[in-house]
């Protein structure tokens, strides 16, 4: 039956190669500010692609324009509001998070380029988000953030922000992070859903295609928090939910060991990107 | 009176078409697809350019462009063009690769099943032990892509 088949699928890889092709990242450059932005770098041994490409080169101009200028990147509010929490005391202890780290702009350059983290206390990998939770409830006296309210997006994208422009960097030697590199990578491989896809099938596939109104991009995380025009600041695992929802499967929980494995797979996927965070989406 | 009668003869008939209908379990794939029709009633092109198109049933826009739907806006490239493509198949295959195309092509489609059971982890409630299109919806297509000739 398959040999049979043969004449049909090299037909349909010629129809594929056919007529109007957006296969491909854009060819152009982004500085923000003035500060360089690496969005094309070499990727590191042992990745499916030769090439990382941010999700910027994959958006319409007008979109990528919104990036490059801080006074027109709707994110940037999310940015402030964050830094108002940064000095806004919280919890028994009257403290606020500048009390401890003091100017962000010195404390927190380069930290979120290195997040997920591993996290010697609970034996698992750490991200921002749960950094910032670990401060306010064992630093703070305060209650943690439930997902998504409450400012944990907005100061995530403050401190991410902080590292506009340096390239992603994580260090998988740490604790037990290639464990958890490891299950990330079967998470990013297992087909989920009635749809049977993985992100490996829309975002390493067919990477550069597009499906219905959407340029698929190589799903990479540097632009984190994002802020999507359709629906404003969106954290990573939002993100993740919500691909994996369009498989109509479950959708995991935000923070789960499932998505946890899975930021820090992915986010090793792009390393040596710059950090563009808040980067703008359709 | 009247209605009573009418629901009557309805589930008459909903029950004859599920009785010979072919369970997505027990579709037979042979060399030349799947040869015999899900339903025994023949589809109807224009319903299937319906589920085509429609993004909570076929969607097939998304991951294909079809000149003969040039007046609906977006369609993806992830497949190949579908203009022609009852030039290339004939009704079988056809079949075959709407029910489920890892059979046709590989088990590394992007292309999901459509009247499958063969789902990928953690469905999600509201579709498990359902298949995307109804046997009925996939003769449709079927019968739709079979007027697509150049
Ligand atoms: C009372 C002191 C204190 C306060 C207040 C505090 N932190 Fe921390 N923070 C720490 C300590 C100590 C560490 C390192 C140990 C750890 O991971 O808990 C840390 C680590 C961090 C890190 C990781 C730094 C790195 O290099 O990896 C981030 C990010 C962070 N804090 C954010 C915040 C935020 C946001 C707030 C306010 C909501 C805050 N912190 C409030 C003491 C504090
Ligand atoms: C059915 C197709 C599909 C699947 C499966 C899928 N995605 Fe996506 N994903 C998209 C589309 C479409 C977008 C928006 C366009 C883009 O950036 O690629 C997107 C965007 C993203 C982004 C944002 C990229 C950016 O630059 O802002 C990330 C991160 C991402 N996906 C990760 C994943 C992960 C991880 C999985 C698996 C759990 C996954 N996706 C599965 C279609 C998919
Ligand atoms: C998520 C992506 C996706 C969706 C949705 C999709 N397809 Fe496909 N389809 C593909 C891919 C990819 C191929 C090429 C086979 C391969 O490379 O694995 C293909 C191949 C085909 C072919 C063979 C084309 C040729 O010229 O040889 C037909 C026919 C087809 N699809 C019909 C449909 C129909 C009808 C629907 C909707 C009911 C649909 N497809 C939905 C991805 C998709």
């Amino acid at each position: 039956m398959k040999r049979l088949l043969i004449a049909g699928v090299v037909l349909a890889a010629t129809f594929a190669g056919a007529g109007p092709v957006l296969a491909d990242p854009v060819d152009d450059t982004l500085e923000i500010d003035g500060t360089p932005i690496i969005t094309r770098t070499a990727a590191p041994e042992g990745h499916p692609f030769d090439e990382l490409y941010s999700g910027w080169l994959f958006r319409e101009s007008e979109t990528r324009d919104l990036s490059r200028d801080s006074f027109e990147n709707p994110g940037m509010i999310a940015v402030e509001d964050g830094e108002a929490l940064w000095n806004t005391v919280m919890g028994t202890e009257g403290k606020s998070c500048a009390t401890c780290h003091e100017d962000a702009a010195v404390s927190m350059k380069g930290v979120g380029a290195k997040f997920p983290k591993w996290d010697a206390d609970s034996q698992k990998p750490i991200n921002v988000e749960l950094q910032i939770n670990k401060c306010l409830t064992e630093q703070m006296g305060a209650e943690a953030l439930p997902f998504n309210k409450g400012g944990q997006q907005e100061l995530t994208a403050y401190i991410k922000h902080q590292s506009l422009g340096l390239p992603v960097e994580m260090d998988l030697s740490q604790g037990d992070m290639q464990s958890w590199w490891e299950k990330g990578k079967d998470v990013y491989y297992t087909r989920t859903g009635q749809l049977n896809l993985a992100c490996a099938s829309c975002h390493e596939t067919a990477m550069g295609k597009m499906i219905r109104a959407d340029h698929l991009s190589q799903g990479q995380v540097n632009g984190f928090p994002t802020y999507r025009l359709k629906s404003g600041l969106t954290s990573l695992h939002q993100r993740f939910r919500g691909c994996i929802r369009d498989t109509r499967a479950e959708q995991p929980k935000a923070f789960s060991d499932d998505l946890m494995a899975l930021e820090t797979y992915v986010t090793w996927r792009g390393t040596g990107l710059s950090v563009e965070t808040p980067s703008v989406r359709q | 009176m009247k209605i009573t009668l009418g629901a009557i003869a309805a589930v008459a008939l909903s029950t004859a078409a599920i009785a010979s209908e072919v369970s997505p379990e027990t579709v037979e794939f042979t060399d030349d697809g799947v040869a015999v029709s899900l339903t025994g009633v023949a589809g109807d092109p224009v319903a299937g350019a319906e589920a085509f198109k429609n993004r909570r049933l076929g969607n097939c826009l998304a991951c294909h462009a079809n000149a003969d739907m040039a007046g609906e806006l977006f369609h993806g490239n992830v497949g190949p063009e579908l203009d022609g493509v009852a030039d290339r198949w004939e009704e079988p295959m056809l079949r075959a690769i709407v029910v489920n195309s890892k059979h046709v092509f590989t088990d590394e489609t992007v292309m999901p099943g459509f009247y499958s059971l063969d789902a990928g982890k953690d469905v999600a409630k509201d579709f498990v032990g359902k298949t995307i299109l109804t046997a009925q919806q996939v003769e449709d297509v079927v019968a739709y892509l079979g007027t697509l000739k150049e």
